[in-house]
């Protein structure tokens, strides 16, 4: 679609205006579809959910006007603010991982060392097409404290099993499945960005004396940074959403999630367990405007720094 | 394509609006307060009319095979057709019928549990029976599980099993460790700790991933926590000398270490049932069949009793689950819903079929008392007469106990307070106290009255 867009624009202005608006009506109908279900399914439910925040529903007594009462609740709201406080921590450790490890991944890939390469990409990738839902009910069977191999293995050589569903490591359990989940999705998209650098830079580097770890550093990696990029904001906002992993663990280990454990998951259940879907909207949108304002953020200070290197060259 | 910093924010806004969409999905405006009554009395020439037009009902039920007892009915009335779908679970079923109500396209029966059933009927979703006869089957039920149903003045639906608590336990442990199974609560943590010393198992589990067992226990004691007028008050007392009992004594196990404290029906512990971790579960009636599944490698070691009983007290127990299957108040087939309801957990085919077949617990007396079911020898428990012993369990359940009108709330509480205290071993008192804390200040938000 964004491809069309750009030839319709790029099209030669010499000929008459009717023509024009032929071809921009055909662009119309084109993204006419997309419009249609962006509009049904996203702007009114997102306009819905902003006007029942404004309300408050009780059990007993019916609905009334509140204004940004809920918002206001919200920002005072301990089990909300813990819950945005604990995707940050999830953040600032889990991120950095899963995108370091999947970039060792894409550059050895990419420097044709490693044999077998197809299929070690292949391997490291296959997690991501597994449902997360099957994920996550597999490693909370690989984490059980009787059952489970590493249980077992702990207990094999004479060690104490880690609780690992206890209340202390959960936070580290779940940021292990979705690592786990999504290097592999991560590694790709560097590794094909890898792939579109021209070589003869590398030859250029060679002929200089670099080494593949000098080639990666100076070359590869700058060379990938929207890549890189555009892997760290897909991160933040999915760390952000985190949903499924800690309502699928909740089933096992209730003690340690509890209702709050992720913004998502908090708003879930406010709508769904306490009936207060007003107060769940409310909630949603201010998840909503902290993903923008981190993303935003991270956007901003790229940018600046690549402006900041540019006039340094 | 878009520029990086307007992608950043158009991927904001989707977030948004995925969550949005969810929640707009389900848009609560719900007119709160009372049931739905009816007054005038359906007549026998108008119930014949409704059975013989062709008719169709749709009903939610998560029973398994509880198509065998439809098609008994569809058979009876050729001209209804009874339309059966599963929604995966009570929790999911709830969660749609919820979403339904509001829409106003409900189906025309619904399986609803008895804990839950206050919490549709305070927003009018559920029809009452009364007008449609069901005041006459009063006497066809237990007691205690006719009162479920029978609140504030209507009759919200029929029940349809029960889960009288007793004790199912390994002979062999027990014989291993040289005791005798406690009959009294005095007894058990002398038990308790004879049984830990001699065999480094736990007597039981006590778990903190669902408030059924502690609050069967609660029942069986006489305390009476919960209570809802029906209108706008409800009762919320965690103070009675009952519950301090109750929880004392759990406390005192769980901090001496005495019981296990491990989540209950998940792969763990359906594991450290079948490898002698617990000596006894302190189950509903739905468990002796429901154990055989999980545990087949221990076949023939296992008994059941009574749970052990507070000294001086009559005998006594409390359920743990139970359903009732209702009629929707905006159901535009009502009393044909009526009839298959009565039918359904009446017909004395249909309820011996599904405690024979589908092994659910009957609530009537009459097929409690049917020889078929009562006089089952289940060889998992060395041909012992499971259900005879659960039949006078039954019996002993006080009719008296009720529930909140936001049993999803209390329960999700539940698991974040003293639910988390069980299971981590902390002091149930303060964990008591939050969960006290928590229960009433969701009733004032939503507008009850909290006695």
């Amino acid at each position: 679609m964004t491809t069309a867009l750009a030839r319709t624009s790029a099209a030669p202005r010499k000929r008459g205006s009717a023509d024009r608006r032929k071809k921009s009506l055909a662009a119309y109908a084109m993204i006419a579809p997309f419009i249609l279900v962006f509009v049904a399914m996203l702007l009114i439910p997102l306009i819905y959910a902003g006007y029942l925040s404004l309300f408050k529903v009780q059990l007993v007594g019916g609905e009334a006007f509140v204004g940004l009462d809920n918002y206001l609740r919200a920002l005072q709201d301990q089990k909300f603010i813990g819950g945005v406080l604990r995707m940050c921590l999830f953040l600032v450790i889990q991120v950095p991982i899963m995108l370091g490890l999947a970039l060792v991944f894409a550059l050895a890939l990419d420097s044709a060392r490693v044999r077998g390469g197809k299929f070690a990409r292949l391997a490291i990738f296959v997690p991501y097409a597994v449902p997360g839902v099957v994920a996550t009910l597999m490693w909370g069977y690989l984490y059980g404290k009787n059952f489970g191999p590493i249980a077992q293995v702990f207990e094999s050589v004479g060690l104490a099993a880690p609780d690992l569903l206890g209340p202390q490591n959960i936070l580290g359990s779940i940021m292990n499945i979705v690592t786990w989940q999504f290097v592999g999705y991560n590694m790709v998209i560097m590794y094909s960005a890898l792939r579109a650098i021209p070589t003869e830079q590398y030859e250029a580097a060679r002929i200089d004396g670099a080494g593949q770890f000098r080639i990666a550093w100076s070359i590869k990696i700058p060379s990938i940074r929207s890549a890189i990029i555009l892997t760290l904001i897909f991160s933040i906002i999915g760390s952000f959403q985190l949903f499924s992993e800690p309502k699928l663990l909740y089933e096992i280990a209730p003690a340690a999630i509890g209702t709050d454990f992720s913004p998502n998951l908090y708003a879930y259940n406010l709508a769904f367990i306490n009936q207060d879907v007003n107060y769940a909207a409310a909630i949603a949108f201010l998840l909503g405007f902290c993903i923008m304002i981190v993303s935003y953020v991270v956007q901003l200070s790229t940018a600046r720094r690549e402006k900041r290197e540019r006039k340094a060259r | 394509m878009l520029k990086p910093r307007h992608r950043s924010v158009a991927l904001g806004a989707l977030s948004l609006g995925l969550t949005g969409a969810l929640l707009a999905g389900c848009a609560s405006s719900s007119d709160a307060g009372g049931g739905s009554t009816d007054t005038a009395t359906i007549t026998q020439e108008q119930i014949d009319e409704a059975m013989s037009t062709p008719t169709t009902i749709d009903f939610w039920s998560w029973v398994p095979d509880i198509q065998n007892e439809i098609d008994l009915f569809e058979a009876k009335y050729p001209e209804i057709t009874v339309n059966l779908s599963n929604q995966g679970g009570a929790t999911a079923q709830y969660q749609k019928l919820r979403t339904v109500i509001e829409s106003g396209d409900v189906p025309d029966v619904a399986q609803i549990e008895y804990s839950f059933l206050p919490s549709f009927t305070l927003t009018g979703s559920v029809l009452d029976l009364t007008p449609y006869g069901a005041a006459d089957l009063a006497d066809q039920f237990v007691p205690s599980t006719w009162s479920q149903v029978a609140t504030n003045g209507g009759v919200w639906g029929l029940p349809q099993d029960a889960g009288p608590t007793g004790q199912l336990y390994r002979t062999d442990l027990f014989a291993q460790a040289g005791i005798e199974p406690p009959a009294t609560w005095e007894e058990y943590p002398a038990a308790a700790k004879a049984f830990k010393d001699a065999t480094g198992s736990y007597i039981t589990d006590l778990p903190g991933n669902s408030f059924s067992p502690i609050l069967a226990l609660l029942w069986q004691a006489g305390a009476r926590p919960f209570g809802f007028d029906g209108d706008k008050t409800v009762t919320i007392d965690f103070d009675s000398d009952e519950v301090q009992q109750v929880i004392g004594f759990w406390n005192d196990l769980i901090q001496q270490d005495l019981v296990a404290t491990e989540p209950q029906l998940d792969d763990n512990w359906y594991q450290s049932m079948s490898n002698g971790s617990y000596a006894s579960w302190l189950a509903a009636a739905w468990g002796p069949v429901f154990l055989q599944g999980t545990a087949e490698n221990t076949s023939g070691l296992w008994q059941a009793t009574e749970l052990p009983q507070w000294e001086g007290a009559e005998p006594a127990s409390g359920n743990q689950g139970g359903s009732a299957v209702t009629v929707l108040a905006d159901s535009d087939a009502k009393i044909a819903a009526a009839e298959f309801v009565k039918f359904l957990n009446t017909d004395p085919e249909s309820t011996l079929k599904f405690a024979t077949e589908q092994f659910i617990f009957p609530a009537t007396v009459a097929t409690q008392e049917a020889p078929e079911f009562r006089d089952q020898e289940l060889p998992f428990y060395g041909g012992q007469k499971v259900n005879s012993l659960f039949v006078d369990i039954n019996a002993t359940v006080a009719e008296d106990w009720q529930w909140l009108p936001f049993n999803d709330f209390a329960s999700s509480s539940f698991k974040e307070t003293l639910g988390a205290a069980i299971t981590q071993k902390t002091d149930l008192f303060a964990a008591l106290d939050e969960w006290h804390a928590q229960l009433v200040e969701y009733a004032e938000q939503q507008g009850f009255t909290v006695e």
